[in-house]
């Protein structure tokens, strides 16, 4: 099969997700393909964002498209916000979780500022395709504006540098903080470009504090392990040739980084220093997902331990074996003959998944499972499925990025970060 | 305070040189050093000579963690293609006995008799300070020209409802157990919780470590603490971060204690709990404001960086300080507290290159500056990063967790600091901190000989690392005519 058919075949065996696991009726997108599975606010954020390269690649139709976000949209204007234990969100920024029929709070979590940045990027995606005069489309900008516009960015940073990672009624605001080189990139520049309560751009600086340039492997790079942090950004962000403070020190960009990053997934692959009998350079994704665990095995004269949901990386940990084969499908974009070779491994090693064309959340060799093969964990999860669709279409087209690079808050919040050069 | 040990000197208004109030590190190599110099020193210490370091810190947890490391070896025979042994079982009592052993060697070294001999005064009693500059120690008045306060600290009594009568262990008692609990709570993410919380997992309790920080070992590096946490999930230990612990009972024969993480409560049953999170500094009692010793109660002792106190006849080193308490650094500070204090010298402690480590497996060791703080001094660091599992002997050694980070200034080769994490970081920090405190750079390292195969070679494949990134172009282009024929 060519390169562009696989790719095709995947794209869509991707998106498929977000027609199977949506509800119609409110447009919120389930966590995962499992049974009882709530809404991932995140989720529906990489679904909104799928839509428009659906339409152009010929999958659905643009007004059923615009029909989908517009559901979604004026769900989430007219849901409940308040400091209530069972809203959909507060200040602005909504749950993590919601219960996919009735759109509240599940599971007493938190209010997540980098899920709604995820959330609202998707949301504004959709308001940069849909351009046109009609009232579905010009509903669609004007709600897009408003669930923008009404988030208190600045509150998040509850009167400290850093945006907090997260907010509950019972508790307050969550210990954790977001500094130090993650994925939040994308959360910064989307409070950093409100017009209404934004971030200050000392907030950027106060994030990127603990960033360490390292040399791993003989690659100069801004370090962070699992994957996915190397790419749910860039899923929107165009960041070629554009650099922040620190990336002009340096003379990188954060593009170039995600690729070294690949290189030293391949590398740790290729090294496996904790013998998981991991197959060679394209068997790599190490990054959040699920995983065998909790489970505590002694294999092969070696006592394991394997995790469950957790953000593995490499080269520091945690790694048990897990492989996230969707994260090195989404690495297409900075490393596509790596990416390629990787996913053409997986589908040698598991065939069956072409049946689907849907990568499941991970697998694990060294791990039990049904057969000699070791653990394959069950169903797809969402984020996987939103990363490998936007990821593809920017290697192919570039339509993400072109879409968001006419955003205003995303160019408004990358100057007010400190970035300048390339299309900025 | 009445010491059990006798008192060795009685010397009512006799005049010292220098007068140490206390016989730990500090107070013993301050001691030491000034008396061979022709010095007249008095040493007083209210309970046990080699303070906590000796007693119940440094030495017995160091002695517990070999014999741990043993069992875990044993249980891992086979991932050295050896055999576990059958049977393995953990003699507890044989493994204190070894304890007792080892500290009763150590403590001859530094015991009453030696010091005497030595023409160092003891005086066993609570010290308190009369004047500025005198001291009493029971009936006796000591004079000095210059003092040194090393009384060190304790372990926090935490504020957790119902600790207290449920009763807790902290390193002072920690090692007079006579059985393993076989489920144990420690509460303290630190080093002492977690150098203790995988010593006693491998010694066959079953581990509940909690931290309220998101990470352990506050203060190093992220990647660090993440090798760390690995670690302790394969040694069994059940770790919750960023959690509080909040409530203690005792119900029938078990202690039960309430974890509370983002609002939502977890209840474990446990036999006992050991507590590390943190110490209180030694200050009460001295009659440090008879002489005019700034101090605060909970903080310590604020020193400037020749560790001189508010009256510049009185020094301060070690835990009891506000600053720069680091009681690996002891005897550092105590040497640096004889040259200021009997010869006018001007020794700063923030001159010295000190290393520290916490002794789990693998180790973290550090020396210097961290990136957080050369960031915040707005000085651009770059770090080489060597993994174990790119060192030949390491893998040899199946020893592959870890890594060597030299940070060094940006464009240039000069060391600001270093992370070693490795099953024996605490040897292999000290290449990097001679090399600092000899001034030596990455081009020394890369140029420096080592026997093959040795671990330490990870530290010279970083400044390898180093060089080779360093393009010259001129060298590049002679490199190139040379080969071009």
């Amino acid at each position: 099969m060519r390169d562009d058919e696989l790719l095709d075949c995947l794209q869509r065996g991707a998106f498929g997700y977000f027609v199977e696991q949506t509800n119609s009726a409110n447009g919120l997108v389930a966590d995962t393909s499992r049974a009882g599975s709530p809404a991932s606010i995140a989720v529906v954020g990489f679904a909104l964002a799928s839509y428009p390269a659906a339409v152009d690649r010929g999958w659905i139709e643009r007004d059923d498209a615009a029909a989908r976000t517009l559901v979604t949209l004026r769900f989430f204007e007219r849901s409940a916000q308040g400091a209530e234990p069972d809203a959909t969100g507060y200040k602005g920024f909504y749950y993590h979780f919601l219960d996919l029929v009735s759109g509240r709070r599940v599971w007493q979590c938190e209010v997540s500022p980098i899920d709604t940045g995820i959330l609202l990027a998707g949301v504004l995606t959709a308001a940069a395709y849909f351009t046109g005069t009609t009232a579905v489309e010009t509903e669609i900008r004007a709600l897009a504006r408003k669930l923008y516009e009404r988030v208190d960015w600045d509150w998040a940073r509850n009167g400290k540098g850093t945006v907090a990672q997260g907010w509950k009624p019972e508790t307050g605001f969550l210990h954790y903080r977001w500094q130090g080189y993650n994925e939040a990139a994308l959360l910064y520049v989307l409070g950093l470009g409100s017009p209404t309560h934004p971030l200050p751009p000392a907030s950027y600086s106060a994030w990127t504090t603990t960033y360490q340039w390292e040399r791993i492997y003989g690659a100069d790079v801004l370090y962070a392990g699992p994957l996915f942090i190397h790419q749910f950004s860039h899923a929107w962000i165009d960041f070629r040739q554009i650099q922040d403070p620190f990336m002009r020190e340096k003379g990188s960009d954060y593009f170039e980084n995600s690729r070294r990053a690949v290189d030293i997934q391949r590398e740790y692959a290729r090294l496996d220093p904790n013998e998981y009998g991991i197959s060679g350079p394209d068997c790599w994704g190490f990054s959040a997902g699920d995983g065998p665990g909790p489970l505590a095995l002694r294999v092969r004269g070696r006592n394991r331990r394997f995790f469950e949901y957790v953000a593995r990386g490499v080269p520091f940990g945690p790694d048990d074996g897990t492989i996230a084969p969707a994260a090195a499908l989404a690495s297409l974009p900075f490393a596509p003959a790596f990416a390629l070779s990787a996913v053409r491994h997986f589908l040698d090693l598991y065939p069956e998944w072409r049946d689907t064309w849907r990568l499941p959340s991970g697998f694990n060799r060294t791990a039990p499972g049904a057969d000699s093969r070791g653990w394959i964990c069950e169903g797809h999860f969402g984020l996987d499925q939103g990363a490998v669709v936007l990821m593809i279409e920017n290697h192919r087209s570039g339509l993400i990025w072109k879409l968001m690079r006419n955003s205003l808050p995303i160019r408004t919040g990358l100057r007010r970060a400190g970035f300048t050069g390339g299309w900025l | 305070m009445t010491s059990a040990l006798p008192r060795q000197r009685s010397n009512s208004n006799a005049r010292y040189h220098l007068l140490i109030v206390g016989a730990g590190p500090a107070g013993l190599i301050a001691a030491q050093t000034a008396v061979r110099q022709g010095a007249r020193v008095a040493l007083i210490e209210r309970n046990l000579l080699g303070g906590n370091c000796l007693n119940t810190g440094c030495i017995p947890s160091k002695t517990i963690i070999r014999t741990s490391r043993l069992y875990r070896d044993m249980r891992d025979a086979e991932m050295f293609g050896g055999q576990v042994p059958g049977g393995i079982a953990v003699d507890f009592p044989a493994v204190m006995a070894r304890v007792r052993r080892v500290r009763a060697r150590l403590a001859e070294r530094v015991s009453a008799e030696r010091l005497a001999a030595m023409g160092i005064d003891l005086y066993f009693g609570e010290a308190r300070f009369a004047g500025p500059d005198s001291v009493t120690v029971g009936a006796d008045v000591l004079r000095f020209k210059s003092a040194l306060i090393a009384t060190g600290a304790r372990p926090v009594r935490p504020p957790i409802s119902g600790i207290e009568d449920a009763g807790f262990l902290t390193y002072e008692n920690v090692f007079d157990l006579t059985e393993c609990p076989k489920r144990l709570l420690v509460v303290g993410g630190g080093p002492t919780g977690c150098e203790l919380a995988q010593a006693f997992a491998r010694l066959g309790s079953r581990v509940t470590l909690v931290q309220d920080e998101s990470m352990f070992l506050g203060q190093e590096e992220r990647d660090a603490a993440q090798l760390l946490s690995d670690a302790l999930t394969r040694d069994g230990i059940e770790i919750h971060l960023d959690t509080q612990t909040t409530r203690v009972r005792v119900q029938g024969g078990d202690t039960i204690v309430d974890l509370v993480s983002n609002g939502a409560t977890h209840t474990v049953a446990v036999d006992r709990i050991l507590v590390g999170v943190g110490t209180v500094p030694n200050v009460q009692g001295l009659g440090l404001e008879t002489a005019g010793v700034a101090y605060d109660a909970a903080r310590g002792i604020p020193v400037d960086d020749f560790l001189r106190t508010s009256n510049r006849r009185i020094f301060a080193a070690g835990d009891v300080c506000t600053e720069n308490k680091f009681p690996h650094i002891e005897s550092v500070a105590g040497q640096i507290v004889t040259s200021n204090a009997l010869f006018g010298g001007r020794a700063r402690l923030s001159a010295q290159a000190v290393p520290w480590c916490t002794f789990t497996d693998p180790e973290i060791a550090h020396v210097g500056m961290y990136v957080t703080e050369a960031r915040q001094k707005n000085i651009t660091m770059k770090t080489f990063t060597v993994l174990m599992h790119e060192v030949d002997r390491a893998i040899a050694d199946s020893e592959e967790d870890g890594f060597v980070k030299l940070h060094v200034r940006e464009g240039t080769a000069k060391i600001l600091g270093a992370t070693v994490v490795a099953r024996h970081a605490g040897d292999l920090i000290n290449e990097i901190s001679l090399a600092m405190s000899a001034g030596l750079d990455l081009h020394a390292l890369a140029r420096a000989n080592q026997p093959f195969p040795t671990q330490s070679q990870a530290i010279k494949m970083a400044a390898d690392a180093y060089v080779q990134s360093r393009s010259n172009p001129l060298r590049t282009w002679l490199r190139r005519t040379r080969l071009s024929w």
